[in-house]
């Protein structure tokens, strides 16, 4: 397709530090080189290319082919059972799918759990985030930082089993006076209301947000802290050069140039979050009472209910049922990525 | 390209011509301040979990037959025995999964930035990698026990578990590479063209390289996710608390199936059995990322 | 080029892997007692597939674990590898032939096609459900200063549907006359995984409570009250770490986390757990199955009013083929099931199981060896 040997600049790419406003010169005196026109279209193509373009192509038409096998598959198990729904789908509460020529759910409770809890994670865990990226890479002596970083990587290998285990046996029992001060203090507001479930046994939301905060801050880290290392020693030079504090380096040039690789980390932290699996169902207590906006609830997201009733799938209408609420959770996460490119776009003048 | 920003702090005194106002040095206290309460905050809760984990299970892992046996023939509440059949399963499965994802993500994620531009295709592409981001592990697992096993007739094995650890892992890989590929800055680029040097070569030799570093780091987190998923291997094999050799059948262990399963031991000997599991995967995902440093470093282009 | 020394290191580390095969085994010498051999009267004969393959209910899983270490010291070189993934996983690998045989807390159901489907899995032959491992639940419950409880079925069933919210509820003292009952707020806890222990307890309650359960049986909790924890370790831990919790749970969970285990009173005094009141119960067991399809009648068990059973247990069937196995599979798996129902019987009360009574055992051995 784009045999061209001059790359078209990337979607993108490079000259982000200077659309941002970095007061620093671009560090060569010579103009870029003009892309070339006809004189380009007409080289030979060296079959070198000709094969990496390929694989390349062919790689992402596998994706794109893949990721609609399983769109359509999810599909074909959730329509056959959305039929059989007695009660609305998207708005219904109720979850009961053990009998099915009755089966009644709704995915309220579980989308709203899913988000709130996710959405609480990301909140704590996106400016720790930062902080700790611009601390290892900005502020922190190399010497020590490394170390630091390593210790951070290796949060990324400790399974989510292992964070849930953490979560409701030992994080738990610490987090029950806060929640229990939280909800007597600020019980007026409804965030903090006493829930459905009991701040004793620590299966609330509030447990689980700051789990899955604490399971997310090495992914965000870790690429944030890649990208703020790339920054351009220029662009940095030259806001030393013009008297900057250190404060006002990271806010002219690390930060607007590693603005959207930040973002790009959040969201793959927030879909690690949404698509948590083990961790919740062991921390999260279930109940039979409808969320009530407070962080001291309880409840079930949707793929610790898929999780939860997995072992036990033996109707393939029964399957379909929690295959439908997957395909939400799809959906949904989905969503979150568009709107996150659109905020890196937006900044970039990506499109 | 990695940028030792931290030999520029030391320029980065106050030159001595010209003060600095009272509100910039203020702002500039709070944000160091800020930035250094942020990683003090995250550091105990990061901390408090690796202690967690150690504490209990460092003391299981220093017996010898820990790392050769397998838990063949042991009662649920008999202590002893090993994981080795977990680790074998857990390995294999992460690199046969690592085998197919790395270079499959990768060439996704050049395509994205170096061919793709702003077609059709490689909006799809994008679309659908950040779908692909969103499917719960659960569900991938689910689509791989329908494709594979039911539609095409494979039994469970661990090569199953290792698509549908793809399945979860090429997203991974494409965003960092993505974002990795995009920040090498385009001089690099025209200069390598300049010098009459083909743009597959520039890829692999300029460009890939100067990224390198970050795209290790993402591979080793992608890694380190899978390996320790829990939702496929439940849903795609089984549980044998004996060697299995073979990934494409049978049941075959692996470390994060292997503390599933003891979930349902409520005895001192399952305890142990979990928490002893779960160090031996943080030990193992921290030999991958040793050797992904020092891989890195060796390829990484010699700037200095 | 750089890309082949990357290559070279992947073959490196995939080497290391393979290297790492040399070195592991699978022999474990078990330091425990060998289980007594003498008293299986019947012979075995092993041999066979050498690695069996089961799935299915978490709650045989420890059951399984003995049954696998008896089988291996009485067939050396063999081997079974129990996959304790959910009833519903057992009856649909069995179906889908991934399994040799399933584990299930129920029997295969006719209205789902089970029956039908599991037929053309055995080559036109029908399953067998096998009821061969029977776990007692306990009503478990955590209440400072009261040790001893005893409660009835209809007791229960207003607990666990929330009509009874008080520990000092008068339904609770009259049957505890000698307790000082708290006035504290009963916190029910349940499952919140689908599972065979919830379906069997409601179906319990259904039985048991004189109607006061309304509210059906199934694999979900339908009581309505408290909170739900995952799998039977959440549930009991969540118990054992607060006052005026009460849940249902198999035994050795509860004993594992020091949770108080009420009595139950089924009309002719109050029963202790034990494997005597377990066995009694089991003994009572009519069976609805036709033939060697052992399928238990649940309702006999749990609305048994014969004085000393402890009538809440949860039995636990191997569904097996009666024929359409190959010749290796049909040996190895009755050599296995035949060694569960003798010498694998020693050491499942340490487990927290009840042993086969004698009479059962012979049901299920006349079965066992009707498989071809």
């Amino acid at each position: 397709m784009n045999d061209r040997t001059v790359a078209p600049r990337p979607a993108g790419t490079g000259s982000t530090g200077a659309r941002e406003g970095v007061p620093a010169p671009r560090p060569d005196s010579e103009a870029p080189i003009p892309p070339t026109t006809e004189a380009e279209k007409k080289t030979v193509v060296r079959p070198g290319d000709r094969i990496f373009a390929g694989l390349a192509t062919g790689s992402g038409i596998f994706i794109v082919v893949l990721i609609a096998a399983i769109g359509i598959f999810l599909l074909l198990q959730a329509i056959p059972s959305l039929a059989l729904d007695q009660v609305n789908f998207l708005t219904s509460r109720e979850w009961s799918t053990g009998d099915v020529s009755n089966m009644r759910y709704g995915i309220l409770d579980l989308l709203l759990v899913t988000v709130v809890s996710s959405a609480f994670a990301l909140i704590i865990a996106m400016p720790i985030a930062l902080g700790i990226a611009l601390f290892l890479t900005q502020y922190a002596p190399r010497r020590l930082a490394r170390p630091f970083a390593y210790v951070i990587d290796l949060l990324a290998a400790v399974p989510s089993i292992i964070f849930g285990l953490w979560g409701l046996l030992v994080l738990g029992p610490v987090l029950t006076p806060i929640g229990e001060w939280l909800t007597s203090t600020l019980g007026w507001i409804p965030l903090f209301a006493e829930g459905n479930v009991s701040i004793e046994l620590g299966g609330t939301i509030f447990t689980a947000g700051i789990v899955l905060a604490v399971m997310i801050l090495p992914i965000i880290t870790a690429v944030s802290r890649e990208v703020f290392d790339r920054t351009p020693v220029t662009h940095v030079e030259g806001a030393i050069a013009l008297g900057a504090t250190k404060w006002e380096v990271v806010r002219t040039t690390v930060l607007p140039f590693g603005k959207a690789g930040y973002v790009s980390a959040s969201m793959l932290g927030l879909g690690r979050a949404l698509g948590e699996t083990i961790a919740l169902t062991i921390i999260l207590s279930g109940t039979g009472a409808a969320f009530a906006w407070s962080l001291f609830d309880g409840g079930a997201t949707f793929a610790s209910k898929i999780a939860l009733a997995a072992p036990e799938f033996n109707d393939p209408r029964t399957a379909g049922a929690y295959i439908a609420a997957g395909l939400v959770l799809f959906v949904l996460t989905f969503g979150v990525n568009a709107i996150a490119r659109s905020i890196v776009a937006g900044h970039k003048e990506y499109e | 390209m990695t940028t030792d920003t931290a030999d520029l702090n030391r320029l980065a005194t106050p030159p001595t011509f010209q003060s600095v106002s009272g509100a910039r040095k203020l702002k500039n206290g709070i944000a160091t301040a800020l930035v250094y309460g942020a990683f003090l905050i995250a550091i105990v809760p990061l901390v408090w979990v690796l202690y967690v984990v150690v504490q209990r299970g460092f003391p299981v892992v220093l017996d010898a037959d820990w790392w050769q046996k397998s838990l063949s023939g042991l009662l649920s509440r008999q202590q002893g025995g090993g994981v080795y059949h977990a680790i074998y399963g857990t390995l294999v499965q992460g690199l046969v999964c690592g085998l197919i994802s790395v270079p499959l993500g990768l060439f996704v994620g050049v395509y994205l930035v170096e061919y793709g531009g702003r077609s059709k295709l490689s909006r799809a592409t994008t679309f659908m990698v950040d779908i692909l981001t969103g499917v719960p592990s659960i569900v991938a697992a689910l689509f791989v026990y329908t494709l594979w096993i039911t539609y095409f007739g494979f039994g469970r094995s661990g090569f199953a578990v290792s698509l549908a650890l793809v399945l979860l892992m090429v997203p991974v890989i494409v965003r960092t590479t993505e974002e990795m590929l995009k920040i090498v800055p385009d001089e690099l680029r025209e200069a390598s063209y300049a010098l009459g040097i083909p743009k597959w070569k520039t890829i692999v030799k300029v460009v890939i390289p100067t990224a390198l570093s970050g795209i290790v780091t993402g591979i080793m987190l992608a890694l380190a996710r899978v390996m320790g998923e829990t939702a496929p291997v439940l849903v795609l094999a089984a549980y044998a608390p004996y060697i299995n050799y073979n990934l494409f059948e049978g049941p075959m262990a692996s470390l994060p199936l292997l503390m599933t399963s003891e979930r349902n031991n409520p005895t001192q000997a399952g305890f142990e059995r979990i928490w002893g599991a779960a160090i031996t995967l943080v030990i193992i995902i921290t030999l991958f990322n040793l050797l992904a440093t020092v891989i890195s470093r060796w390829l990484a282009p010699k700037t200095k | 080029m750089k890309t082949k020394r990357h290559g070279a290191v992947l073959g490196l580390i995939a080497a290391g892997a393979l290297l790492l095969t040399a070195c592991g085994s699978d022999s474990n010498v078990p330091e425990g007692q060998a289980p007594a051999t003498g008293e299986a009267s019947v012979p075995v004969e092993c041999g066979g597939k050498s690695k069996l393959s089961a799935e299915g209910s978490s709650a045989q899983k420890n059951a399984m674990d003995t049954f696998v270490q008896a089988y291996q010291q009485k067939c050396s070189g063999s081997d079974l590898a129990y996959n304790a993934s959910g009833s519903g996983a057992g009856v649909k690998q069995f179906i889908a032939g991934q399994v040799d045989f399933g584990g299930s807390d129920s029997p295969l159901s006719e209205s789902k096609g089970e029956v039908a489907s599991a037929a053309e899995r055995c080559k036109g032959n029908p399953a067998w459900n096998l009821p061969l491992v029977f776990g007692p639940v306990a009503i478990g419950y955590k209440l400072e200063g009261v040790a001893d409880l005893t409660l009835t079925g209809e007791v229960a069933a207003k607990i666990f549907n929330g009509t009874v919210k008080k520990w000092n509820d008068p339904a609770i003292a009259a049957l505890n006359s000698g307790a000082s009952l708290p006035d504290k707020d009963i916190k029910v806890v349940y499952r919140s995984d689908e599972s065979g222990t919830t379906d069997n307890f409601q179906l319990y309650l259904q039985a048991a409570s004189k109607g006061a359960w309304t509210q059906g049986a199934g694999k979900q909790f339908k009581g309505g009250v408290g909170e739900a924890k995952e799998k039977s370790a959440g549930v009991a831990q969540a118990t054992g770490s607060v006052d005026g919790a009460i849940t249902y749970v198999e035994l050795s969970f509860a004993q594992e986390n020091k949770l108080s285990v009420a009595k139950i009173d089924n009309g002719s005094g109050p029963v202790e757990l034990t494997n005597e009141s377990v066995g009694k119960a089991i003994d009572g067991a009519t069976i609805k199955g036709t033939g060697n399809d052992l399928v238990i009648d649940l309702n006999s068990i749990y609305g048994s009013t014969t004085a000393g059973t402890y009538p809440l247990l949860l039995a636990t069937y191997e569904i097996v083929c009666s024929k359409g196995y190959d010749a290796d599979t049909a040996k190895a798996v009755k050599a296995f099931l035949t060694v569960a129902a003798t010498s694998g019987q020693t050491g499942l009360a340490d487990a927290g199981y009840a042993p086969l009574p004698k009479a059962f055992q012979d049901k299920l051995l006349t079965a066992i060896q009707a498989i071809a």
